[in-house]
C-alpha cells in the first residue's frame, strides 16, 4: 500500500523515494554496523554530523530514500528500520510540512518503536542526544497534531474522513500513557532514588549502561520525565508537570544537563511552570542559571543543528525574566552578565511594565504571547458544521488567566514605591498619598501581602517581597531589606572549596 | 495498557481496595478511573477532606473528553479549591477549565469571589457570598475555611490590628466575636488590648512575617543537609 502511494508521490513531486545515492547506501550500512556492535562514538558521530551532512547534500528539500529502499543494505532489520523512519519522519517536519497520512504513519511508527523498547527485547546502547531527540520530537509531533488538527476550517473531506478513521493516532491518552509507560517500565524513578544512597549507578555513567546491557529503555524512561513535563504545560496543568519533574534534581547536574537541548527544555518549562504558580523566585533563579550556562557556552554549539533552537529558547527566556522581575522585583538573585543582557533587551519594556497603566498591560501580553510554549486543545474536534479553527482557544485562555493575576497586582508597584521612601507612615497619610480612603488602603496592603507570601510546592509560605512591613494599629512600619549577610552558607562553601584545593594540590606530583 | 491495569484493579478480589489517591498516582491517564474521581468530589465535600491531585486529575479527563464534564462538580471542585486558599489551587483549576465553561453564570461568581479574595476585599467577598448561598453551602467548611485564610493574611500583615478590621474579614460581629476571640485568646495566643477610646485592638502573635526580628532568625539558618556536607572534612 505505501509503496504504491509513494510511487504515485514520486511522480506527483518528481523525485524518486526508491533512489538511494551511494553516501547513503554506505551511511546506512555503517550506522547498521556500529549499532550492532554498540560504537556508541561512531553512533553519535554519524547521527549528529553525517546524517545532517546528507541531509544538506542530497535532500534539501525531499525526504530521504522510504525505508523499504534501505532495508536491503541493513539485513531488514526490524529495529533499525523503526529507527531509520523516526530520523525520516524527523526530517520530514523539519524541512517540509506533513500530510495527514505522513502524521498518521508517523504516529504507528511511534508506537511501534516504543513497544518494541517497552518490551526490553532491544539490545542496543545509543547516544543520549539520539535518544533525548525521539522523546522531543514525539512530543512536538504531538504539539503540530493538536494545531493541525484544530484548524478544521479549510479541512478536505478526505482529511476529515481520515481524521474520523484513525481517531487513535496521537490520541492525548496514547501520548501521555506511553511517555508514563517509558518512565514506570525502565524504573527510572527508582533507579534515581538508590543512586543517593549509592546503590545504582546511572547518573556517574552518563547513563549508559557498562555490564553489557542496553541503555535505550532507562534513558528513555529519564527523558520522558522531562517530555510529561512538557505535554503539561502544553496543557496548562503547572502543578502536575512539575511532579513529574520531581525525581529529577535540577539543583545539580545529572543527564539532563548532558543534552544541552534537554537542559533548556527542562528548565524554560520549569521556569514557566513556577511562573504560573506565581512561585516567581523559584523562576527567576533557574532562569538567571541557565541563561548565564547559555552565554558561557553556546559558542561551543555554533556548528550544531540545534544553535538555532538554542537561540530562540534563550530569547524567550529572557522575556520570561523580565516579566517574573516586573511581578516580583529582586535585588539579589540575577547575575551581573544576565543582568545586562536583560536591561539590553528588556529594560525599557521592564519599566513600562511595572507602571501597570494600560500600555503596561499591553507589554505583558506581548512579551508572554512571544515566550509562552504553543498550547493544545487535547480534544477531539468537533465534525459538525459550521467548522471552525480553535487552536488558538488554549493560548488565549492561559493569557487571559496570567493577564487577570498581573492585574490583580496593578496597584502594588504604587505602593511599592512609597515603601521604599518612609520607615514609617500613619495609614491615614498613606491612603492621602496614594489617593484612596482607608479601607481601600487596607485590602492593598493585605494585597501585598498575600501576593508576596507565596505558597512552596510542600505548602509553606515564603515571602519573596524585597521591601515588607507590617502594621500596628493605623500606622505601618517598613522593614528594611538590608541583604542578610548569611555567615553560616559563607562558610560552608568555603570550607568545601578549600577541602578541593587542599586535595588538588596534593595530588600533583612534583619532579 | 492503563485500560488493563484498571479492570485488574476492579477486580482484586478481597484485598486491598484501590483507593483514588493510588488510581491517581499510578493510573492517572485512564479515562475509565472518571467516576470514581467523580465520586471522590463528593466525598471530600461530605467529609470536609481534599484533594489538589485528584481533581486536577478529573479536570484533566474533561479536557481530554470535554462531553463527559459535569457542571455541578467543577463547581465543586472550584469551591474547594478556593477553601485552599492561600494556595493557588483556584488558578490552578481555572487553567484546565475551557473559557466558554467558565463564562457559565455560577463560575463567573466564583471568578469574582476568588477575586475579591486574592486582593484582600473580605467586606465584598461576605457580601457576594451572602447573595451565592446556594453554591456556597453546598460545600460544609466553607466558611470557616475562609475565615481561615482571612486570619492568615492578617497575621501576615498586622501585629496589632483594630477589632473593626478583623470583624469585617472573618465576618463575625457583637457576641460571636467575643466568643471567637475568647477562643482565640485561649489557643492561639492573642492578646486583647483596651484602646484609649478607639475600641479593642487584637495582638497577633509575631511570626516571621509580621516581625523583622524574627525574619532576621530565620533568614541566616542553613539547612542541615548543607552543614553534613563537611562532615567528612571535619573528621
Amino acid at each position: 500500500m505505501a509503496n504504491d502511494e509513494e510511487r504515485l508521490q514520486a511522480q506527483d513531486l518528481g523525485y524518486d523515494p526508491n533512489f538511494v545515492p551511494d553516501p547513503v547506501k554506505t551511511f546506512v550500512v555503517h550506522l547498521y554496523r556500529h549499532i550492532r556492535e554498540k560504537n556508541v562514538y561512531e553512533i553519535h558521530q554519524m547521527y549528529e554530523t553525517s546524517f545532517q551532512t546528507l541531509s544538506e547534500r542530497f535532500f534539501k528539500d525531499t525526504p530521504w530514500p522510504s525505508v523499504d529502499a534501505v532495508a536491503q543494505y541493513v539485513d531488514n532489520d526490524h529495529v533499525f528500520c523503526l529507527l531509520y523512519r523516526e530520523m525520516w519522519f524527523r526530517h520530514l517536519y523539519a524541512r517540509l510540512t506533513p500530510t495527514l497520512r505522513q502524521r498518521i504513519d508517523s504516529w504507528d511508527n511511534y508506537c511501534s518503536l516504543f513497544q518494541v523498547v517497552l518490551h526490553g527485547v532491544v539490545n542496543m546502547q545509543l547516544p543520549n542526544q539520539w535518544l533525548w531527540d525521539m522523546v522531543d520530537e514525539f512530543v512536538y509531533q504531538f504539539q503540530s497534531f493538536c494545531q493541525y488538527r484544530a484548524k478544521m476550517k479549510n479541512k478536505t473531506e478526505q482529511e476529515i474522513a481520515l481524521l474520523k478513521q484513525f481517531d487513535q493516532a496521537w490520541n492525548v491518552f496514547g501520548v501521555l500513557n506511553f511517555l508514563q509507560a517509558l518512565v514506570e517500565k525502565s524504573t527510572i524513578i527508582q533507579i534515581l532514588e538508590q543512586e543517593k544512597e549509592g546503590l545504582e549507578q546511572f547518573t556517574s555513567n552518563d547513563g549508559y549502561d557498562y555490564n553489557g546491557g542496553s541503555n535505550v529503555l532507562k534513558v528513555l524512561g529519564y527523558f520522558s520525565m522531562v517530555g510529561l513535563l512538557r505535554v503539561h504545560c502544553l496543557l496548562g496543568d503547572y502543578h502536575t508537570g512539575l511532579k513529574c519533574l520531581e525525581p529529577i534534581d535540577i539543583s545539580q547536574s545529572g543527564v539532563y544537563t548532558i543534552v544541552i537541548g534537554c537542559h533548556i527544555t527542562t528548565i524554560y518549562h520549569y521556569g514557566f511552570a513556577n511562573l504560573m504558580l506565581r512561585r516567581y523566585v523559584d523562576a527567576i533563579r533557574e532562569f538567571n542559571k541557565i541563561l548565564l550556562y547559555i552565554f558561557k557556552y553556546k559558542v561551543y554549539h555554533q556548528k550544531s543543528p540545534q544553535y538555532e533552537q538554542i537561540l530562540k529558547k534563550n530569547e524567550q527566556m529572557y522575556a520570561l525574566l523580565a516579566i517574573s522581575l516586573s511581578l516580583c522585583p529582586q535585588s539579589r538573585l540575577v547575575d551581573e552578565t544576565v543582568n545586562s543582557q536583560l536591561r539590553e533587551k528588556y529594560g525599557e519594556k521592564m519599566s513600562r511594565m511595572q507602571r501597570y497603566d494600560d500600555e503596561a498591560f499591553a507589554m505583558y501580553d506581548e512579551l508572554f504571547s512571544y515566550a509562552c510554549p504553543k498550547f493544545i486543545t487535547p480534544s477531539a474536534p468537533s465534525f459538525e458544521e459550521p467548522l471552525v479553527n480553535y487552536n488558538q482557544d488554549a493560548y488565549r485562555l492561559q493569557l487571559k488567566l496570567f493577564l487577570y493575576e498581573a492585574k490583580q497586582q496593578q496597584l502594588l508597584s504604587g505602593l511599592r514605591t512609597f515603601l521604599k521612601v518612609y520607615s514609617t507612615i500613619s495609614l491615614a497619610k498613606l491612603a492621602s498619598y496614594m489617593e484612596v480612603d482607608e479601607p481601600t488602603l487596607r485590602t492593598i496592603l493585605m494585597t501585598y501581602k498575600h501576593k508576596t507570601h507565596a505558597v512552596d510546592s510542600a505548602g509553606k509560605i515564603i515571602s519573596n517581597a524585597d521591601v515588607d512591613f507590617y502594621i500596628d494599629d493605623d500606622t505601618i512600619h517598613v522593614v528594611e531589606s538590608k541583604p542578610s549577610k548569611r555567615y553560616g552558607d559563607y562558610f560552608l562553601r568555603q570550607v568545601v572549596k578549600l577541602e578541593k584545593v587542599i586535595n588538588e594540590m596534593d595530588s600533583i606530583k612534583l619532579e | 495498557m492503563g485500560r488493563e491495569a484498571a479492570a485488574a484493579a476492579e477486580k482484586g478480589q478481597g484485598g486491598t481496595a484501590y483507593t483514588v489517591e493510588q488510581l491517581v498516582a499510578f493510573n492517572r491517564y485512564n479515562p475509565d478511573i472518571l467516576p470514581d474521581l467523580e465520586n471522590y468530589v463528593s466525598d471530600q465535600v461530605s467529609s470536609q477532606t481534599y484533594s489538589l491531585e485528584s481533581n486536577l486529575c478529573l479536570l484533566r479527563l474533561y479536557q481530554f473528553e470535554s462531553e463527559k464534564m459535569s457542571s455541578q462538580i467543577v463547581a465543586r471542585i472550584l469551591v474547594k479549591a478556593l477553601m485552599a486558599m492561600p494556595a493557588p489551587d483556584f488558578s490552578l483549576c481555572l487553567f484546565l477549565i475551557p473559557e466558554r465553561v467558565q463564562m457559565e453564570e455560577q463560575f463567573k461568581t466564583l471568578i469574582v469571589l476568588s477575586h475579591y479574595l486574592e486582593t484582600g476585599r473580605f467586606r465584598q467577598f461576605w457580601d457576594g457570598a451572602s447573595k451565592s448561598r446556594h453554591i456556597v453551602e453546598a460545600v460544609p467548611g466553607f466558611e470557616q475555611a475562609i475565615q481561615g485564610y482571612a486570619i492568615h493574611v492578617l497575621s501576615l500583615t498586622y501585629q496589632k490590628i483594630p477589632r473593626t478590621v478583623l470583624a469585617e474579614a472573618i465576618n463575625v460581629e457583637g457576641l460571636s466575636l467575643d466568643k471567637f476571640l475568647e477562643h482565640q485568646v485561649e489557643n492561639s495566643g492573642w492578646v486583647i488590648e483596651k484602646s484609649q477610646g478607639k475600641g479593642q485592638l487584637i495582638v497577633l502573635p509575631r511570626n516571621e512575617f509580621n516581625d523583622p526580628i524574627l525574619k532576621k532568625n530565620t533568614a541566616d539558618s542553613a539547612p542541615l543537609e548543607h552543614v553534613t556536607r563537611i562532615f567528612p572534612i571535619l573528621s
